[in-house]
């Protein structure tokens, strides 16, 4: 079943109600899940799930209003804006690549975890994102970074270990920060992030109320469905619904937490319910349709930024390659990889364009060219660069580093009758 | 009287003095220094070079006769010449946080029951009514959660302070604590900094049973990016509360259950206190103590037995527990040789276990007795007064610890 990108099939209706109509059926395996491990609820539509009448609230679906607001020419996107989009996946895509290279070379090390096949969901929501805007991510980050704008070669650089990577070599593939993208990493244990992006919502709301400063700043977080059963996920959803703080909870549900299904793990797993419970609209939306994803993320962005507070968005996505570049990738269904392979975004959106004369091959052509050459450019940089020498150790452990000890001169600080001079400048 | 001790030697000799009770000093030889009995090395030849002419001058000591410091004493970077105002410390701690919030209005709190509660122990009473909810913010139980908001808040601008009810509910939000609020400044390379103060009472009460009476100190000194400090009396708890939320770095400010409600009068101008200073309670020549928190004022009780008994300790509270105070700690060891470490964290790791390293390490060649260091028990703190009070240090066993090193 090839997606389609006509509008009227745009997006399923999910209403707060409970009951679904048509739902785009959870990829499942063949066979259903053991009735000890996993989820005791039957998959099919038919179980709807009434919500307690009192829950009512006038929140509505944020798929209804995208659905009755048919626009007017049947095109989402102007030709300038697909060949944005369209830059955007390659560059996510053949960077990926390029990192497995590298990886296989010996030009980095650790955990990385590839991005390939979610690009849409990075995409669809980034590129919406002005630069003061926030993004949160998990340890697949390479690709939120790059689609928020940090440079390739400094995401590669840093990659590779070196002093001109974004963090200057300090963080690795994990931790990808940049305070001039506002990217806010990059974190290493899941769920970890989510609190975090919760703070910095918190701080655009404080800015608007407390400081009186035109502040419209959202944030908006990504994480993968295992995410979605630790505490840290429920006790910001509490919070940003109390607070109607301005942020986008995106789940990356690609259906695996490196060995374990989504549906042995979760006992509900539709994870967009998950967001009524709370207050707030969840969205389940295609994740490998970056259109698709694009408009679910405008109606969640608008939402935030009119100050009505948070969206969880449930993009069911697919990761081709395994959980990271260690992950031999055995436990996963060949057919259920070869369907998800079929549904690229890339060729997906690349069919789009050209089929409705937004570009034609030779301009796609030449934008994937550009984007090999920028690769390419970029691991020639990262590999020219030097690494961190030793004085870079001790650097940057305390902002303010009076406190750690160490003076000036690298020694240790106790025999420095100057050491005690204070601290906070009066 | 005979209550004069003698210090380590002369660089050159030995001469003979006159110990307390029974001489129990044996002529010191290098060997012995490895032999750490009851008998204590009291002179080495040719270690110390440049002390030995200001020991000599110990013998004629007069008796001390004020054990406990007098109030000028103790705020002694107090430089106010007219009377200051008297207050409780919780009330010094809701000063200081207001003056630090109308001072930079970006400086906000959030804990459970802050706002309008007035905080359980009554440090933000009246915040939320001057500042708002949105200031002093009211969370849902959820410390993990809020303590990560509150890192996320201060990487993207605001200084929060971040109350934990308890120090011990701050256990739920180690993840963040450990992962992000330690780390985030070294792993963004810089980019980002984190100055959050995170609070709370804790330390064993009365009776509150061992959930709620944990000594946390040790289990976050070992985490790299943090800076932690100890407030004991209501002067250093308003400077420490200043210092920390105008520092750049991540402050964890320990405050201790039964100190709430001590008196004091500390002056009515602006002040801070140095977050990374220990504060001297009481100079003295026979000995060190070092302590923080609670257990000053059981050692300052200690020291009033001591001086009728004739000794002379020096005491310091060393407000900062990561880093130490080495400057100030090393001097004292330089004038004493003796150290005595009382704190109430547990033995095992402790803060006085990391002490007792760092004086070892540095200042060995200074010391003429082992670094000796009273800790509460390694158990949970039990319910029934009797087994609390034997937890944790008391005024007796410092005294006879004293006694013991400085024979």
């Amino acid at each position: 079943m090839a997606t389609s990108f006509s509008p009227t099939n745009l997006t399923t209706t999910v209403s707060l109600h409970g009951s679904q109509e048509s739902r785009i059926s959870l990829p499942i395996r063949l066979s259903p899940p053991s009735s000890f491990l996993g989820s005791t609820i039957s998959l099919s539509v038919n179980s709807p799930r009434k919500l307690n009448a009192s829950r009512r609230s006038p929140i509505v679906g944020v798929q209804e209003i995208v659905k009755q607001k048919k626009p007017t020419n049947s095109l989402l996107i102007t030709k300038e804006e697909g060949l944005v989009l369209y830059e955007d996946m390659i560059l996510g895509r053949s960077f990926e690549d390029m990192c497995a290279q590298m990886y296989y070379r010996g030009k980095m090390f650790g955990f990385v975890h590839l991005y390939n096949g979610q690009e849409a969901v990075s995409t669809g929501f980034i590129k919406l994102l002005t630069k003061t805007d926030s993004v949160v991510s998990t340890y697949r980050d390479h690709v939120h970074a790059l689609s928020k704008g940090v440079s390739a070669r400094a995401v590669m650089s840093e990659l590779f270990g070196k002093v001109t990577g974004c963090c200057r070599g300090q963080g690795g593939s994990m931790h990808m920060f940049s305070k001039e993208h506002n990217m806010l990493g990059g974190f290493a244990f899941i769920g970890e992030g989510i609190p975090v992006a919760t703070g910095a919502a918190f701080t655009s709301k404080y800015k608007r109320d407390v400081l009186k400063q035109n502040c419209e700043d959202v944030t908006v977080a990504f994480f993968g469905d295992g995410t979605c059963n630790n505490g840290q996920f429920y006790e910001c959803l509490n919070m940003a619904a109390l607070y109607k703080l301005p942020i986008i909870f995106v789940v990356e549900n690609n259906l695996w937490a490196i060995g374990m299904s989504h549906l042995r793990s979760t006992s509900d797993p539709e994870i967009w319910k998950k967001g009524p419970a709370f207050g707030m609209p969840g969205v389940h939306v295609d994740g490998m349709d970056v259109l698709k994803v694009r408009e679910v993320a405008k109606e969640a962005v608008t939402r935030a930024r009119r100050g009505e507070g948070p969206t969880l968005v449930e993009c069911e996505t697919y990761r081709f390659r395994g959980h990271s570049l260690a992950d031999p990738d055995e436990l996963r269904d060949a057919a259920e990889k070869a369907k998800y392979a079929a549904r690229d975004p890339i060729t997906a959106l690349k069919k789009y364009l050209t089929e409705n004369k937004l570009a034609n091959e030779a301009e796609l052509k030449s934008i994937e060219k550009k984007i090999d050459e920028l690769v390419e450019e970029a691991v020639e940089f990262a590999d020219a660069s030097p690494q961190p020498g030793r004085s870079q150790l001790l650097e940057n452990v305390f902002a303010d580093p009076k406190g750690f000890g160490i003076g000036p001169d690298g020694k240790y600080r106790c025999e420095d009758p100057k050491f005690t001079e204070g601290t906070a400048q009066v | 009287m005979s209550a004069i001790l003698q210090g380590a030697g002369a660089a050159t000799s030995l001469s003979p003095f006159n110990s307390i009770d029974s001489n129990k000093l044996v002529p010191p030889s290098r060997s012995s220094l490895s032999v750490r009995s009851k008998r204590y090395i009291v002179a080495e030849s040719n270690v110390i070079k440049s002390f030995g002419s200001g020991l000599i001058t110990r013998r004629s000591k007069p008796l001390i006769a004020n054990a406990v410091a007098t109030k000028r004493e103790n705020a002694a970077s107090s430089t106010s010449s007219k009377p200051g105002h008297e207050l409780l410390l919780f009330e010094a701690l809701q000063e200081g946080l207001e003056e630090e919030m109308d001072r930079d209005p970006h400086v906000c709190v959030m804990g459970e029951d802050v706002g309008h509660y007035g905080g359980s122990y009554k440090v933000t009473k009246g915040l939320a009514d001057k500042f708002g909810d949105l200031r002093v913010l009211d969370t849902p139980i959820c410390e993990n959660a809020f303590t990560g908001m509150g890192i996320g808040a201060a990487m993207t601008g605001l200084r929060p302070v971040i109350e934990g009810m308890n120090m011990g509910f701050l256990l739920l939000a180690f993840n963040q604590i450990s992962n992000n609020c330690g780390m985030l400044h070294y792993t963004s390379g810089g980019q980002f900094t984190i100055p959050v103060v995170i609070r709370g009472p804790g330390g064993v009460g009365r009776q509150l049973g061992a959930e709620h009476s944990q000594r946390l100190e040790s289990y976050f000194q070992s985490i790299p990016g943090i800076q932690m400090v100890a407030c004991s009396t209501p002067y250093n708890a308003k400077g420490l509360m200043k210092a920390a939320i105008r520092s750049e770095n991540p402050v964890i400010l320990f405050e201790h259950v039964l100190l709430y409600n001590l008196k004091e009068s500390i002056p009515d101008e602006e002040y801070i206190c140095n977050l990374e200073e220990a504060e001297m309670v009481r100079p003295g020549e026979h000995i060190t103590i070092l302590t923080y928190s609670r257990m000053r004022y059981h050692v300052m009780q200690a020291a009033k037995t001591l001086v009728n008994k004739g000794y002379d300790p020096e005491v310091i509270d060393i407000r900062s527990l990561k880093p130490f105070d080495l400057y100030t700690i090393g001097n004292s060891v330089k004038k004493t040789h003796r150290v005595l470490i009382v704190e109430e964290c547990m033995r095992t790791g402790g803060i006085g276990a990391s002490l007792t390293a760092a004086i070892n390490e540095n200042f060995h060649d200074y010391l003429d007795a082992p670094v000796m260091c009273l800790s509460s028990q390694d158990v949970p703190t039990p319910y029934a007064g009797t087994l609390e009070e034997w937890t944790v240090v008391q005024p007796a066993q410092i005294v006879t610890a004293v006694e013991h090193l400085c024979q």
